[in-house]
């Protein structure tokens, strides 16, 4: 039976890796309420709250935090007509808080996910795990069957390549939940008590070739190596589709991750996900999705990068130029998407100029 | 105060532990018969051939019992989730290869798990030996004899060493082989409980493979567990799995310069969970703890990659890595599933990984030129069976790889050989694949 931790059993690690190197981005539209409990883990740590809806309503941050707070409103000033690109109503705008954060790291949460506790009832801190997923090589090219080979008591099999050996660098690491899984609406009506309580105490790379779902509930990534990858759509308010940000975020990041040779690992950490959303909202939200997604698969599947794309945002351009070209078919919100991926990386190198070494945003 | 139990009591428990010892109950008199057979019910360790000692007794009383609960003499194994196929014992061969004659404690120790199955052992040609195998199981036995008489002389196949399971692979007529090495004892999963790494292996092949997208909660099947948001609902139904990988505690799977760099190192960590290797991804197979679908894959388990400083120890070899790539690269052309994870099994120690080290560097260099050979090869639509598509690889490791090193070519011939070998002993040609 998973539970989670209780605030007073959450040890703050002796060393806070990455502290000046790492913001954690958070949506919300309700409360911040569960960052109380990951003080111990947090509280070193710079966070960009993205504040969700109505942008009249106060969101109170716990004392103590050193934050900054864009609601609607910033982000209309900040970026003025290509804040189109941002979702409104939709924790897909949590993408604007990797826009406009200067450092190296991210780490996003959702505002419902709190500390697990592992088998042995120790509080899991998500944040250091997924800073030395983070800091440790990936290995997309060949698969180690004892999992990550950098883990402590762990190593490459026999029979593994020597010269692949070194791995290549890791842009993403995705974590998983106990409790509440992330299923899609249609799963959720079948199954509305179904609960994950098994710990898988691994961490693995995937393999390169290879799509998967990522979810933005508990997820880091390296925002120098992919930061521009990670945009999560148009969604939301005024748009046909919601709950694929994450999902349409992570195939363009997969493919790009792919041709840059870098990786992308899953597993190990767990977070306590306690709040099941309404099955009925979100089969309303997804129903396009669930038939969309049977053509973009295939899409992100055969897309192909040309040699000449070296960086991620010459990637990214050129996968919004296929997304018109080739998804428009299905439904003209793909030509709208494919025009927001160009506006986003346009507002990212706005907000990015290169050469520049810019301080945190301030708080409000 | 309670009443400790009488000594009878817990003789009578002591027996349900021990069943898989017994193999006569008829010395037993009446209500103690009945006593253990109620007892061995409640335990749930009612199998087809305990339920055969207590019938053998002749006694009424058992009759009687047996009819009023409607035991049926035919019981399917109990499998964990109803989303397997059902299949029967009589399906199963569990092939060992013996590189070690005494097979005593390694049978003993697995025999709550194998006394259900047939066994089929085949003897290393190189032991000079006789084997030692304790009584009570259902099983053949192959010696040297035994292959030169079925091989003959005049294929370039050596069974010897790690590869003599392959004949056992070769001449077994069951669907579903599970083989493991003989210095491998049942593991224990993280609450303590032995693994019965049969009944996993067999849930593997008979649960669907995932190969196409990969799902982050891995195996799907399992309690708890399902498609994430975002998996495509095309795409749920999964294939066909026809390898399942397991892996290992204690002395993991290291290659020499590994275990030699890290002597004391030892795998303890239990990673609950069987996941499906994606569809072109290569992963190093070993031999060790592994099993798969006879009637689909068969052929393409091959012991035909042999290192010219071959040992008796796994760091010497890398016969099953070559095997296991050509079974891969076979099932993602076919459409069929890979699964890696559990069961663990517990490796002994054994033999000296700096020893090792001296003959193992002539494969890590050849992997070299393997791994880039297999991630090209492509394999013509045209070759819809095992065997055909071992064929075909067969021809592309002449063409690529035979100038690079005479294993290679000497390989290539093995395998073409083995195909041979396969369609005159084999019995029947696989399926096609899905």
């Amino acid at each position: 039976m998973a539970e989670p931790a209780t605030a007073t059993q959450a040890a703050a690690p002796a060393v806070a890796l990455l502290k000046d190197e790492l913001d954690i981005v958070i949506p919300t539209i309700r409360n911040l309420d569960f960052l109380e409990m990951w003080r111990p883990f947090f509280q070193p740590y710079h966070l960009i709250i993205v504040q969700d809806g109505d942008p009249s309503k106060t969101i109170k941050v716990p004392e103590g935090f050193d934050y900054e707070l864009y609601n609607r409103n910033d982000i209309n000033r900040i970026l003025g007509p290509k804040a189109s690109c941002i979702s409104f109503k939709d924790s897909a705008c949590r993408c604007f808080g990797y826009m406009v954060s200067k450092k190296k790291y991210i780490f996003t949460i959702d505002d419902d996910c709190f500390v697990a506790k592992d088998p042995s009832g120790k509080a899991i801190n998500a944040l250091e795990q997924h800073i030395k997923n983070l800091l440790s090589p990936s290995t997309p090219f060949f698969f180690n069957t004892l999992y990550d080979p950098y883990r402590e008591g762990a190593d490459f099999v026999r029979g593994y390549p020597f010269s692949l050996r070194e791995g290549v660098p890791t842009a993403v690491s995705h974590g998983l939940w106990l409790n509440i899984p992330d299923y899609d609406a249609p799963t959720q009506l079948v199954k509305p008590l179904e609960r994950n309580t098994r710990y898988v105490d691994a961490v693995l790379t995937i393999p390169k070739g290879t799509l998967f779902p990522m979810c933005g509930m508990n997820l880091a990534f390296n925002r120098q190596l992919i930061g521009q990858a990670m945009y999560f759509g148009l969604m939301g308010d005024g748009q046909p589709i919601g709950r694929y940000d994450d999902m349409w975020a992570g195939w363009c990041t997969k493919v790009i991750c792919d041709h840059l040779g870098l990786g992308v690992k899953t597993g190990l950490p767990y977070i306590y996900h306690s709040k099941a959303s309404n099955p009925f909202v979100n089969l309303r939200k997804e129903y396009k999705g669930i038939y969309w997604q049977e053509e973009i698969i295939p899409f992100f599947q055969q897309a192909a990068l040309p040699k000449d794309c070296t960086t991620v945002q010459k990637c990214y351009i050129e996968l919004a130029k296929q997304v018109k070209e080739k998804l428009s078919k299905v439904d003209p919100y793909f030509d709208k998407l494919a025009d927001a991926m160009v506006t986003w990386i346009e507002a990212w190198d706005e907000l990015n100029p290169t050469g520049a070494a810019v301080p945190n945003g301030k708080a409000k | 105060m309670r009443t400790p139990p009488c000594l009878l009591s817990l003789t009578l428990d002591s027996a349900v532990l021990n069943l898989s010892n017994i193999t006569d109950l008829s010395p037993l008199p009446d209500h103690i018969l009945i006593e253990l057979f109620l007892r061995t019910l409640r335990a749930g360790k009612l199998t087809e051939r305990v339920l055969k000692l207590f019938i053998a007794t002749g006694k009424d009383e058992v009759f009687s019992l047996i009819q009023a609960l409607n035991i049926q003499v035919t019981v399917n194994p109990v499998l964990p989730t109803s989303k397997c196929l059902p299949i029967k014992d009589d399906e199963i061969d569990i092939v060992i290869g013996a590189l070690n004659f005494d097979l005593t404690s390694f049978m003993n120790v697995w025999r709550p798990i194998f006394s259900r199955f047939h066994l089929t052992i085949v003897k290393d040609p190189d032991l000079k030996e006789e084997l030692k195998i304790p009584e009570g199981f259902n099983l053949d036995v192959y010696k040297e004899p035994d292959i030169d008489r079925v091989v003959g002389t005049s294929t370039s196949i050596i069974f010897s060493g790690y590869a003599c399971r392959y004949f056992g692979y070769l001449v077994s007529r069951k669907k579903y082989i599970i083989s493991m090495d003989d210095d491998c004892l049942p593991a224990k999963d993280n609450k303590g409980f032995l693994v019965d790494a049969v009944a996993q292996h067999i849930t593997n092949l008979t649960t669907p493979a995932t190969p196409f997208f990969f799902n982050t909660l891995y195996d799907h099947f399992t309690e708890g567990a399902d498609f994430v948001r975002g998996y495509p609902f095309s795409l749920r139904n999964g294939v066909t799995c026809a390898l399942s990988c397991g892996l290992w505690h204690n002395l993991a799977d290291f290659d020499a310069p590994t275990q030699a760099l890290k002597p004391e190192e030892r795998n303890s960590l239990y990673v609950d969970a069987v996941l499906t290797v994606p569809a072109r991804t290569l992963m190093p197979i070993s031999g060790i703890n592994i099993a798969f679908n006879r009637d689909l894959v068969g052929p393409a388990l091959l012991p035909c990659f042999r290192l010219a400083t071959e040992g008796k120890f796994r760091w010497e070899t890398m016969e099953d890595i070559w095997s296991g790539m050509c079974v891969k690269v076979i099932c993602d052309h076919l459409g069929l599933g890979v699964k890696t994870g559990l069961p663990y099994v517990w490796r002994n120690d054994r033999g000296d990984a700096i020893a090792s080290l001296r003959k193992e560097w002539e494969g890590v260099k050849m992997m070299e030129e393997a791994v880039p050979f297999f991630q090209s090869v492509r394999l013509p639509q045209e070759a819809t069976t095992a065997e055909d598509c071992v064929i075909e690889v067969a021809n592309a490791v002449k063409e690529k790889l035979g100038s690079k090193d005479p294993v290679f070519a000497h390989t290539a011939k093995a395998m073409l050989d083995w195909v041979k070998l396969w369609k005159s002993v084999g019995g029947s040609s696989s399926s096609p694949g899905a």
